[in-house]
């Protein structure tokens, strides 16, 4: 069952994620969906093994979105190696909505990853040399950045390396600000850490945007109750056990005791024929086996 | 067969757990619990007047309780527990019925009848600014037999008719000035209709007020202004004289007011004093005409004579405490003094207008653990012989509460348990091989006879007579409160921090104190000007290497009231009470955090965070650095900052930066941080895992035999936010602009791996985190209920080990590390139901092993603990279960959670001022230890699946003795016989 989903999971993400390829060669960027919507420009696909996150749904409702109005939103990605500074390492792109009441969203992600130069290149094995930590950040608030903070991420450097330096970003949002990055590789990460560097020196970044989702509210009781009656009487029932099933321990135990006593009148009738023939002796035989059961 | 034996098996367990409360029986109740009653350190003293009821004594303390106590024994008559903002700020008599006070910053009044307490009635006094509160109730005003009682609060002064509380008048006297006001004074003449009222406003201006008593109108006003200024204290040397301080407490000013003419008269200290030195404070002594000056280590007592010159008259070296003074026969005013003198401590006291000779002079020993005597309250009454006679009641250093007379101590309580700020747990001593023998000897005659008692009460044949003594055996058993370890683990050491500074090492048994300290690092000190207790840590633990070591703690304390103090450690022995070690540290802590490594000597590791961020190691030897050195790379630990809503993650990286190399010392860095927007959100409540939490079975079977798998990660933090405007108290903010927002964060590496809105709800948020879940409490606006909310977490990456064979055959992943660097794959699965009460605090049982299933343990705010099954809480409940899932154990949903009320823990006693509930599991895995504490401790013991591991304490092990002998000399009787019968079968 659970292996079931997976798959179609993984065919859901395989339909829909792709990755942006740009001109440059030193890198290449994957982008991602949004929650809404999963507006791709051509590109190849992404790894198998990349697993869609569950999702929520959005907690905004789409009303008199005609109002809406868009706009474009760029924010920048800083990484440092260790204790290093911190420097640019990609842009994000994303489409600000302003909602008729007021909020505004992100919508439409899109992250361009610029590759390591030859300086950043020795750093990063230096890292993985020492399992140090990679750092990266990205300001809390996307129209006045950095906001009132800088949001930190950070992830042991030999965590990353597969074929290529594989990311996995998990932005949650609030409007316009970012509470957290989630930042790592996009599936386990072994412990012990063994040094392994990547056959290619680029980045395949996986980016994910995520809103709050909205808690169950406690069971309104009154109405529910109906519908589970109703709904009980006709399709939840438990499916119909066999006759068997049902009375088995009955069953058994009856069965014993038939098979007992067929065996007992089977004997019956051969003992009296046989005792017939010798009704002499047996009275003086059977005496001592009767006492032999009474002592016990 | 089998199959329907388990069958009925399971259905019996389901009868079970259909009914999982179970209540005690009346003659069960303090069995295995105690309660202990106290009242906090005492503030305002009154003693009954001559008339009513001269045996008691009426207090107010900083716990907010006022309490009427027994003068002869100490006991609670009644007792009241206020809010917790309404901080009792004056207390007097009245009419000699009833007990007035002022409390919650000068704005209520109220009064309480004095023999049982009860409410007589209430008033809500206005005023606008905060400032100095004040209260007098006059005795002499006859106006039809009532007394007016003056209170003076928030700027405002009003006239209260002590007899329904009615305001007569009031009058704004912050109106009359143009800065704060503050009253030093109300009274009144003997025999007059005008009430004077003097004081002065917040730089130099000094003020004189005549109000007509009926009407309130003021008479007459006069202001004249002092260039020293005034420093706040004063003291009123007669009617119409008052000596204070200037501003730079180096002169006395005394101040006539006569009929509104107002004349200051000033006087150096040094001039009086000569060898006086640093800033000196006046006593608030009432005495007439003299002053009473206390500098660092002497106090100085004034005489004024001639209308403004001031004399010494006597100069008292390291004296400690002063009472008020008390007008005892006419015209006569006396006071009392306490000077220690070694460890026994002198109370003096003295006529005001005949200073040379004493009233009385006793001496009496003093348990040097109870510290210096910090306030006296005296008393007086007549004496068999005519004569008057003086009692005394001291406040000491650790709030323990005295009665003193004619020389001896009459009772003692020790109310510094009321203000309970930590608390651990340590097990006895191991028992002395060879005692336990001889005394089942001795005493095999008793043990037997007690044996026949009980026998004859389960068969119902004891006499009243005897179910009494029955009561009392069980009551007083030996067996619960020896001072060795016993074998289910009951008995144990509570080891208890209190506001004071003191540490109680009480005894589980009984709950009687075993030994006390009062800590001298935590005293206060030249050094150290405002010592406090923050937690305690087991420090040792003996265990395999160092069995014969004694357990100790860490006492962990700060000097100054802010986190950049610098600390304070202390070490005490477990078993002797006595204290190892103490250090003055040069650094602040801001953060303690245990770490899971102990040394050969069983002392573990802790890393104590700094102010600056900086990690410090403890204990400081080259063993324990060599243990932590390996362990560097994988040590991480997070800070919230509730004020700035941020929290953020860090990593220990490299030995600190400073002037002198110290290698213990290390800097972090920071590696994750979580920025909540302040507009939108604001933290509230947070919870982590209790660290030393047991779990069982990362399985959990349901009920169509599929495995799921808990996710239990030592490093889960939840964080309740809500919006900034609900952040006050309920019905301030409409559910539209309210909303509470939680997460589970990863502390390793800022994972925040769920996140959910509960729209229209707000705080307080109360949380608890135990294995895989999370249970939460807060107010939902719309539904205008409380709510409790259950988060269960499940592993999704282990969902693939469903073969049993692969667990059996080791074939699995269970036992390979986890890294939390590894996206984790966990489902979330939640649920809210409503609950009926606002909730104070919440724990969860835990046992030994973790088997037995968890109840939560709700603190009340009617102050009591109910115990609700983790099962009602069960994100799974359906409307209707299915047959699978009844068997399971699931409950089918309700909306509101069940309060049933046999599971009271506490059953109908109250904890008063609850504050924090304490689960330790006992050896016998059924069974929780459950201590809560306030101003009242209770302790108990439950078993939230019943004690299903061994037979209940009333087994009675004489009728399975008897019924065995009874049934072996049936089967020889029985033997005989049919023997015979054979017999004379053979010879037939």
């Amino acid at each position: 069952m659970a292996r079931n989903r997976t798959i179609t999971l993984l065919t859901f993400g395989f339909v829909l994620c792709f990755s942006l390829l740009l001109s440059s060669s030193a890198f290449q960027s994957d982008e991602l969906q949004d929650d809404e919507e999963f507006g791709l420009e051509g590109g190849r696909a992404l790894d198998l093994d990349y697993v869609n996150p569950k999702k929520s749904p959005p907690l905004r409702k789409r009303s008199s979105s005609d109002q809406d109005s868009d706009s474009k939103v760029h924010f920048v990605l800083e990484h440092a190696f260790s204790d290093s500074d911190f420097s640019p390492a990609g842009t994000f792109t994303a489409r600000l909505k302003t909602w008729s009441h007021g909020g505004q969203t992100l919508t439409k992600l899109r992250f361009s990853r610029s590759g390591f130069s030859e300086t950043e290149n020795e750093e990063f094995k230096k890292l993985l040399e020492n399992d140090d930590f990679y750092r990266i950040r990205v300001p809390s608030n996307v129209l006045s950045p950095p906001g009132r903070d800088y949001i930190i991420s950070s992830v042991k450097a030999r965590c990353l390396p597969r074929e290529t330096l594989d990311e996995h970003f998990v932005i949650h949002m609030e409007g316009v600000n970012i509470l957290a990055v989630n930042y790592g590789s996009p599936g386990a990460c072994q412990y012990p850490r063994p040094l392994k560097l990547p056959a290619k020196w680029s980045f395949n970044s996986h980016t994910v945007l995520k809103n709050s989702e909205q808690a169950p509210r406690a069971p309104a009781f009154v109405e529910e109750t109906l519908v589970g009656e109703n709904g009980e009487g006709e399709g939840i029932k438990p499916p119909e056990k066999s006759f068997w099933a049902k009375y088995w321990m009955y069953l058994i135990p009856l069965g014993l005791i038939v098979m007992n006593t067929v065996t007992q009148a089977m004997n019956m009738p051969e003992e009296q024929a046989s005792g017939q023939a010798s009704s002499q002796t047996q009275t003086a035989q059977q005496r001592p086996p009767g006492s032999a059961v009474r002592r016990r | 067969m089998a199959m329907v034996l388990r069958l009925s098996l399971l259905l019996t367990l389901l009868c079970y757990s259909l009914n999982p409360s179970f209540a005690l029986y009346e003659d069960q109740v303090g069995l295995m619990d105690w309660h202990q009653q106290y009242i906090g350190k005492v503030n305002h003293v009154v003693f009954h007047t001559q008339k009513a009821g001269r045996k008691r004594v009426v207090v107010s303390t900083e716990e907010n309780v006022i309490a009427s106590l027994d003068l002869r024994r100490g006991d609670i008559f009644w007792r009241h527990v206020l809010g917790a903002n309404e901080t009792i700020d004056e207390m007097d008599i009245a009419l000699g019925k009833y007990v007035i006070t002022l409390s919650s910053g000068g704005t209520i009044l109220r009064a309480w009848n004095l023999p049982d307490g009860q409410m007589v009635w209430e008033s809500l006094l206005q005023g606008s600014i905060p400032s100095k509160k004040f209260l007098s109730v006059m005795m002499n005003f006859k106006k039809g037999k009532d007394n007016l009682i003056f209170a003076f609060g928030r700027g405002c002064l009003h006239a209260v008719s002590s007899i329904d509380g009615e305001v007569l008048w009031r009058k704004e006297l912050s109106e009359l000035t143009t800065e704060s006001l503050e009253i030093q004074r109300v009274f009144q003449p003997a025999d007059s209709d005008i009430v004077y009222a003097v004081g002065f406003d917040g730089s130099s201006q000094f003020h004189t007020y005549q109000f007509n008593a009926k009407t309130g109108e003021l008479l007459k006003h006069s202001v004249a202004a002092f260039l020293g200024g005034f420093s706040g204290e004063s003291s009123f040397v007669s009617d119409d004289i008052l000596v204070m301080l200037d501003a730079t407490g180096s002169h006395l000013v005394l101040i006539s007011y006569q009929d509104g003419e107002i004349n200051f008269h000033q006087t150096y200290i040094s001039d009086l004093v000569p060898d006086c030195s640093g800033v000196a404070r006046i006593l608030p002594t009432q005495l007439t005409g003299i002053v009473a000056l206390k500098t660092d280590s002497s106090a100085v007592f004034l005489r004024l004579i001639g209308g403004n010159k001031l004399e010494v008259v006597e100069k008292i070296n390291y004296p400690t405490a002063f009472s008020d003074a008390l007008s005892y026969s006419e015209g006569q005013k006396a006071f009392a003094l306490i000077q220690h003198v070694g460890s026994r401590i002198q109370l003096t006291l003295k006529l005001d207008n005949d200073w040379n000779s004493n009233l009385l002079e006793e001496s009496i020993e003093m348990d040097p653990q109870k510290g210096n005597v910090q306030k006296v309250f005296i008393n007086n009454y007549i004496r068999t012989d005519r004569t008057y006679g003086f009692r005394a009641l001291i406040v000491l250093e650790d709030h323990s509460l005295m009665l003193l007379q004619q020389g001896e101590i009459v009772w003692s309580r020790e109310d510094g348990l009321a203000s309970v700020i930590d608390v651990t747990t340590e097990e006895l001593p191991l028992e002395k091989e060879g005692v336990s023998v001889a005394k089942v000897e001795h005493n095999l005659f008793e043990w037997l006879k007690g044996h026949i008692l009980k026998l004859k009460g389960t068969l119902m044949l004891a006499s009243p007579g005897d179910i009494v003594a029955i009561q009392a055996m069980r009551m007083k058993s030996s067996e619960k409160s020896k001072m060795t370890r016993d074998h289910n683990g009951f008995r144990k050491l509570l080891i208890v921090l209190t506001r004071a500074g003191k540490l109680f090492a009480l005894h589980t048994g009984d709950g009687r104190v075993v030994w006390s300290l009062l800590l001298p690092s935590l005293r206060r000190s030249e050094a150290c000007q405002y010592p406090t207790g923050i937690n305690i840590y087991q420090w040792q633990v003996p265990h395999h290497h160092a069995m014969n070591e004694n357990p100790s703690i860490l006492v962990v304390g700060r000097c100054g009231l802010g986190s950049d103090a610098p600390g304070v450690l202390s070490f005490v022995d477990l078993y002797t009470g006595k204290e190892l070690s103490s250090f003055n540290l040069a650094h602040s802590i801001a953060q303690v955090i245990p770490l899971p490594f102990t040394d050969s000597t069983e002392q573990r590791l802790h890393l104590l965070i700094d102010a600056g961020g900086r990690a410090h190691l403890y204990p400081r030897t080259l063993e324990v650095l060599k243990i932590f050195q390996s362990e560097l790379p994988n040590t991480y630990w997070y800070s919230v900052e509730a004020e700035k809503d941020i929290i953020r993650g860090h990593a220990l990286h490299s030995n600190c930066f400073l002037e002198e190399t110290d290698e213990y010392c290390f800097s972090t860095r920071e590696l994750w941080s979580i920025v909540f927007p302040s507009e939108s959100e604001k933290i509230i409540s947070t919870a982590t895992r209790k660290l030393n939490e047991v779990v069982h079975t990362q399985a959990k079977v349901i009920a169509d035999h599929d495995v799921t798998f808990k996710y239990i990660s030592r490093n889960l933090l939840f964080v309740a936010t809500v919006a900034p405007k609900g952040d006050c108290s309920v019905g301030s903010v409409t559910p539209e602009e309210s909303w509470l927002v939680v997460y589970l964060i990863d502390t390793i590496t800022g994972r925040i791996l769920h996140r959910m809105t509960h729209l229209g709800s707000q705080g307080p948020v109360q949380a608890i985190i135990s294995e895989n879940w999370v249970v939460y409490h807060y107010f939902n606006l719309r539904a205008h209920r409380f709510e409790m909310s259950v988060i269960e977490i499940y592993d999704q990456s282990r969902a693939d080990i469903k073969d049993v064979w692969k667990i059996l055959l080791g074939k699995h992943n269970l036992t390979s590390p986890v890294s939390s660097y590894s996206r984790p794959e966990v489902v979330m699965k939640s649920q809210s139901y409503f609950f009926t009460h606002s909730v104070k605090t919440m724990a969860v049982t835990s046992t030994a092993k973790g088997i037995t299933s968890k109840q939560l343990l709700i603190g009340t705010i009617g102050d009591q603990v109910l115990a609700l099954d983790k099962r009602y809480l069960d994100p799974r409940r359906t409307i209707n279960p299915t047959q699978a899932e009844k068997e399971e154990g699931i409950i089918p949903l309700t909306d509101a959670l069940p309060i049933i009320p046999q599971s009271y823990v506490t059953h109908s006693l109250q904890v008063e001022g609850l504050r924090g509930i304490l689960t330790v599991p006992a050896k016998l895995e059924s069974t929780t230890l459950v201590f809560a504490y306030g101003v009242d401790l209770f302790f108990t013991r439950i078993a939230p699946s019943r004690t299903y591991d061994s037979l209940t304490e009333d087994f009675s092990y004489a009728l399975l003795l008897i019924t065995i002998v009874a049934l072996i000399a049936a089967i020889f009787v029985t033997w005989v016989l049919s023997e015979k019968k054979e017999l004379r079968e053979k010879w037939r």
